[in-house]
């Protein structure tokens, strides 16, 4: 068992020109929790999660996982970690039916390479099965089974975002980043969604999340880090953060919601 | 599709092929079936690599033209099995594509265009300069056909099935593969490239596959055509036939794998028909010049009017 924290981000800073999105960020986050970013639009969440999954390269500070320091602008080498993400506007792969984007997801989980999948080896077609089986069951969880062989651009708003959900623990992911995966949601939705990533939690993946909205943020998460200006302002349990003056300060004019 | 539908067509088309190639005996039309089937060929992985990477080659007329001269040297000049020859072509091609692709698939944009445009004057100055090896502009004769025992694939019936074989089982293999983990993640990069790369697709690596295997399917298919007319030269592997490669892909719809079939088989008869019709309007010999500037023309149109290709107008609306 390790001992440590399974993310560390230390001193990360990500300048734009003369912009800086993200400054000096430091925060760990334990395996087993759902911790949540928060703070107004423009505050640095998603630029820490393109930093922490290798989309933007840091100007400077690091991201460790599991002890070991991240690779930077290699996307798919930090998801072959462990790392799974959503993205902020739900980027499915349209033209593709449900159950093949959540077996994309699964790509890094067979192995069949180019010759076997133009032969159909024995072994490619078992695994295939067995990619099949483990995409149905991940539908299952996020309530999508029913949709397996629609196109993805004929679901709904909200079942996109689930498909997206799909797709990222498609690969087994140890730690889970959703990006605002309540945006846009119905109440009712987004009832169901805390109740999934708490689902998720349970089932052995740890998550990070980046999210508006308060109350579902108070609600789902054992610790809350707030952001303002790229500026880490409070971390902590969800209880001491909102009685913190600085972050209802920060939030003054906002709707507390 | 599946698997076993898959198989079943082409079987279908192959009975058909061989039916045209015992009972036709025309060698005018047995000569467009089988550069019908070289084309489609020559098109098949380019229409992969414009459909899933995302990027055009405009020098795929080198890799027929590295296909062509590797069999045809090492089996005219140096006595090469031609079977074997034509592994080398095919092995080249794949390699050639390789080194090209290694550099610009890790940066982003057009520049495989770019890249390939040179590589493909490159290639072309290197065939009519290199005389020793390749013949010059004079080019190469001598090539033996491919033979079996005592069977001789030097009949113009024996070449379609030759062809044809090889088309039919390219297809075969291209639609397992796009049936598969490889071709799903290639789908999800035409979709999203970084959601892609989230899912843990290493999408540069995946595409330099791609450009590879459309580089080897290419060179396969000049090797078939140095063995099918015994003689080679330069003239047919410049940019005009890139440009028609392009043109067959886009004809036949980017992206799918009949596509490459229907649209080398409409290039091929429309060619012919310029071919017959062009002198007829002008006095001067420019038919070739004539015949780029009409593809030009058709690339266009159906860049507007119908930019899923030909063999979207059997499918029904989505």
């Amino acid at each position: 068992m390790i001992a440590g924290p399974l993310l560390e981000v230390q001193g990360l800073t990500k300048e734009f020109g003369g912009l800086t999105a993200v400054r000096a960020v430091d925060f760990r986050v334990a395996a087993g929790q759902i911790k949540a970013l928060i703070g107004p639009n423009g505050a640095g969440k998603t630029t820490i999660f393109n930093l922490i999954s290798g989309a933007l390269e840091p100007t400077r500070g690091a991201v460790f996982f599991e002890g070991e320091r991240l690779p930077t602008r290699r996307p798919h080498a930090v998801a072959a970690r462990g790392i799974a993400r959503t993205f902020q506007l739900a980027r499915l792969f349209g033209a593709m039916t449900v159950l093949d984007n959540v077996l994309v997801g699964c790509h890094r989980r067979g192995e069949a390479g180019w010759a076997a999948c133009a032969f159909r080896t024995r072994a490619m077609r078992e695994e295939e099965r067995q990619l099949r089986t483990r995409a149905q069951r991940t539908l299952e969880l996020v309530g999508l089974e029913a949709r397996a062989d629609v196109p993805a651009n004929l679901l709904t708003y909200g079942e996109q975002r689930l498909v997206e959900v799909a797709r990222a623990l498609g690969m087994g992911p140890r730690l889970l980043l959703l990006d605002e995966p309540g945006a846009g949601l119905s109440p009712a939705e987004h009832l169901k969604l805390a109740v999934l990533i708490k689902r998720i939690r349970d089932g052995g993946t740890t998550v990070l999340l980046v999210d508006h909205h308060m109350d579902f943020v108070m609600d789902i998460s054992d610790e809350v880090l707030v952001l303002s200006y790229g500026e880490k302002l409070a971390e902590g349990a969800p209880q001491t953060v909102r009685r913190n003056p600085a972050v209802i300060e920060a939030y003054l004019g906002e709707e507390p919601d | 599709m599946t698997a076993g539908r898959r198989w079943a067509i082409l079987l279908g088309a192959a009975a058909l092929v061989a039916a045209a190639g015992g009972f036709m005996r025309s060698s005018y039309l047995l000569g467009m079936l089988v550069f019908i089937a070289l084309n489609a060929m020559a098109a098949l992985g380019l229409s992969l690599v414009m459909g899933f990477a995302g990027q055009v080659s405009l020098g795929q007329a080198a890799f027929y033209g590295i296909g062509a001269y590797v069999s045809g040297v090492l089996s005219a000049s140096y006595g090469w099995n031609p079977w074997v020859a034509m592994a080398a072509a095919v092995a080249a091609g794949a390699a050639t594509a390789f080194l090209i692709g290694l550099p610009v698939f890790r940066l982003s944009g057009l520049l495989l265009a770019m890249a390939t445009l040179g590589f493909g004057i490159i290639v072309y100055y290197v065939m009519v300069n290199w005389s020793g090896v390749t013949g010059g502009p004079s080019g190469l004769t001598g090539v033996p056909p491919l033979a079996v025992g005592p069977f001789r694939f030097d009949t113009d019936a024996r070449m379609v099935w030759l062809a044809w074989g090889w088309l039919l089982l390219l297809l075969g293999l291209a639609g397992n593969l796009v049936d598969s983990r490889i071709g799903r993640a290639l789908r999800a990069v035409h979709g999203s490239e970084p959601a892609a790369q989230a899912a843990g697709i290493d999408t540069a690596r995946l595409k330099l596959g791609v450009f590879a295997a459309a580089g080897a399917s290419t060179a396969l298919a000049g090797a078939l055509y140095a063995h099918y007319l015994t003689f080679i030269n330069p003239s047919p592997f410049g940019f005009a036939f890139s440009v028609e490669l392009v043109v067959i892909v886009v004809l036949g719809g980017v992206s799918s794998l009949w596509g490459s079939v229907l649209g080398a088989a409409a290039v091929v008869l429309l060619a012919e028909g310029l071919r017959s019709l062009l002198p007829l309007l002008s006095a001067s010999r420019a038919g070739a010049e004539y015949e780029i500037v009409i593809f030009g023309l058709i690339l266009m149109l159906f860049m507007i009017f119908l930019p899923a290709g030909l063999t979207a107008l059997g499918r029904r609306p989505a």
